[in-house]
């Protein structure tokens, strides 16, 4: 969208402001993020850009891996800060966060996926109402979901248990399986379940040989979508779990709350590095997707 | 099912009617327009629950007398320690009302009494009363509470102004990029993209202390304006823990919720239109106002509701960036779920959110349509 070559000073002027404007706003939308990144490598346990760490060329003594070291748990004497404390607790978020997500992430994935089957067929009964249901969980706010699931988990005693974290989990994914997949079913032809199970496939044969490879991408970026819902997940977790469901997100949130140390900057930008490594893989099979169903995009 | 259990739970009043079934059989006969006191009856009855009630059950039932009027649960605690000697030494009173007024003469008090008639139905609405700052008086009208203890209402108006904040910045923030995105060449959009959809992806809780490090007093951007010599080391600004804080923090999160959708409405809108207008002899401006603008209303509307309804249920942000005066109604309903124990209160909150969120549905449903809702 150049400027066309008769464009006059002032249009030229609220360009170039518009396009600068456009600038900052990016900045502003990405900055943050950067800026953890070195500060997570300082040395001091301060967070601010020390003299060490602008100067050029590097000077080695203002960057260290100390408290990369002290995330994993790794408590040595060079390690150890009076101010910052060292223990295992993020290695042991990590390990629940790892387990509560991807079970979750199966379960949802499997929910969602038969449901967004299901809700794609044409003659499906009382689809408005059902849609609905499954995708409240997205809209409703986080905290009156958790308030309500709490409630209800405190009389079939499920809270503090792993299996109330997980199911929770799954009740907040499952709506973003169900969508990435719809979306992916729009452009799938019916007719070819009929021309399988017309050649003798059983259902279940028919789902893994036909219907499954023409949705996976549609499955495998709801299944993201669900495991990032639930890595990051932490208002359930905070009510319901006990100590013993310590995950990243709940470490972070007590580390937050008491004090910032430099710890939470490394969780911090493993986790930047997690969702970058996400974006792109859900962009690689959006466009994938797209390439297969013949749909070019412009 | 959850939520359906929660609005059950803000009307919720069951407990204490298992605790004390027959002195409410017996309080709900007394005529309260010929006596002072409730009849001997309602001593009676209260003594016995009192003498044999289960413990933890007394308890959670004095936490919910607490909430219509204070003083209940020391005044209950002190009667069954006295009334438990008692039955101990096999001695039960002639006169059960004379007992229980010698024991504690708070219960000749009538205000106390008249306090008990808001508890003995099984459902009420005083949680939601409570959540609007209002109580009831003695004579069991509802009135507002004391100045000092008005805290929702305050907490509600508050809500609402930073979600109205947050979503004007995020159009104006928003609309250019979106603009902006929608017209480059597929190849420069799709890399510009990718810094609307990192903070998209990346965890709410890693924003968040990203904010926090860049605003706090100590913080990035203060050391940056004082390197520069803008401000004096003294002179730093307070940034974070207020309000100020919550507003740029929760701008800059739910951006991306405002850019996409506006984004994918102005995908579709024909260039050429712009063109014909100026053709037309319309001046650019004009062109932008009476063309262009009123095809992006679809978009604008769904990303303005999406993040206006995203910002009023908010709470992991302001409650780690607002510090105390950034508090919105979010930290409340988590503060009574976990602190204070007073799930009908949580509920009732929470309801209360709940109707105000599904008003908004409806106009968005109205208004755009829900299955509009894509994802990146």
């Amino acid at each position: 969208m150049a400027l066309p070559s008769y464009a006059t000073p002032v249009q030229r002027t609220y360009y170039y402001a518009y396009l600068f404007f456009c600038g900052v706003v990016f900045f502003f939308l990405v900055a943050p993020l950067i800026a953890i990144v070195p500060l997570s490598f300082s040395v001091s346990p301060f967070m601010v850009f020390t003299e060490g760490m602008l100067a050029w060329p590097p000077d080695p003594d203002a960057w260290s891996l100390r408290w990369y070291q002290n995330m994993i748990g790794n408590c040595s004497a060079d390690v150890v800060s009076s101010t910052v404390p060292c223990s295992h607790k993020w290695m042991t978020g990590t390990i629940n966060s790892f387990f509560i997500g991807l079970t979750a992430t199966f379960i949802a994935t499997t929910l969602g996926t038969i449901a967004a089957l299901g809700l794609s067929r044409p003659h499906m009964p009382y689809k408005g109402i059902i849609m609905a249901i499954l995708i409240s969980p997205m809209i409703v706010p986080l905290i009156i979901t958790a308030a309500g699931m709490f409630f209800f988990y405190a009389r079939i005693n499920l809270v503090y248990t792993f299996t109330g974290v997980i199911l929770a989990h799954v009740a907040l994914a499952t709506p973003f399986v169900v969508i990435t997949v719809t979306a992916t079913l729009v452009g799938f032809d019916m007719n070819m379940v009929k021309a399988s199970q017309s050649l003798g496939a059983r259902p279940v044969r028919t789902f893994f040989k036909v219907i499954m490879p023409l949705i996976l991408p549609g499955v495998i970026s709801g299944a993201l979508f669900a495991f990032i819902t639930s890595f990051d997940e932490v208002v359930i977790v905070m009510f319901m779990a006990s100590l013993d469901q310590l995950t990243i997100p709940k470490q972070m949130w007590a580390g937050i709350r008491q004090e910032i140390s430099p710890v939470i900057l490394c969780m911090a930008t493993c986790l930047v590095a997690l969702s970058i490594f996400l974006l792109t893989t859900v962009e690689i099979l959006r466009r994938r997707s797209e390439r297969l169903r013949g749909i070019k995009s412009r | 099912m959850p939520i359906g259990d929660m609005l059950l739970r803000s009307v919720d009043d069951t407990q204490i009617n298992t605790v004390f079934p027959n002195t409410f059989e017996e309080y709900k006969k007394w005529d309260k327009e010929q006596d002072q006191l409730p009849p001997e009856e309602v001593y009676k009855a209260l003594f016995q629950e009192l003498a044999y009630g289960n413990k933890i059950q007394v308890g959670r039932a004095l936490t919910r007398m607490n909430y219509s009027k204070s003083g209940w649960k020391s005044l209950i605690k002190n009667t069954s320690r006295a009334i438990k000697k008692a039955v101990k030494k096999d001695e039960f009173p002639d006169s059960y009302k004379d007992f229980l007024i010698a024991a504690n003469e708070k219960w000749a008090d009538p205000t106390f009494w008249y306090a008990m008639g808001q508890m003995v139905n099984n459902q009420t609405p005083i949680y939601y009363y409570n959540a609007i700052d209002m109580t009831y008086d003695q004579d069991q009208n509802v009135i507002r509470q004391k100045e000092n203890r008005r805290v929702y209402v305050q907490t509600w108006i508050k809500t609402l102004k930073v979600s109205v904040y947050v979503t004007f910045f995020c159009l104006i923030l928003g609309f250019p990029v979106a603009h902006l995105l929608a017209n480059l060449p597929l190849r420069y959009s799709n890399l510009l993209m990718i810094f609307v959809l990192l903070p998209f992806w990346t965890s709410l809780l890693v924003r968040t202390t990203a904010w926090i490090v860049m605003l706090q007093q100590q913080g990035v951007i203060n050391g940056i304006l004082v390197w520069l010599g803008i401000l004096s080391d003294d002179g730093r600004l307070s940034m974070v823990y207020n309000e100020t804080g919550t507003l740029i923090a929760m701008t800059q999160i739910l951006l991306p919720f405002m850019i996409l959708p506006l984004y994918s409405v102005m995908r579709v809108i024909p260039k050429s239109h712009m063109r014909a207008a100026q053709n037309l002899g319309a001046k650019p401006a004009t062109a932008f106002w009476k063309v262009y603008l009123p095809q992006t209303i679809p978009g604008m509307s769904a990303g303005g509701l999406l993040v206006f309804v995203l910002a009023i249920g908010y709470f992991i942000t302001p409650e780690l960036v607002g510090g105390k005066d950034g508090k919105l109604i979010g930290s409340w309903i988590a503060y009574h779920l976990k602190t204070t124990l007073n799930w009908g209160l949580c509920a009732a909150l929470g309801a209360i959110l709940l109707a105000v969120m599904l008003i908004f549905y409806w106009l968005y449903n109205k208004i755009v349509g829900i299955d509009n809702i894509k994802l990146g």
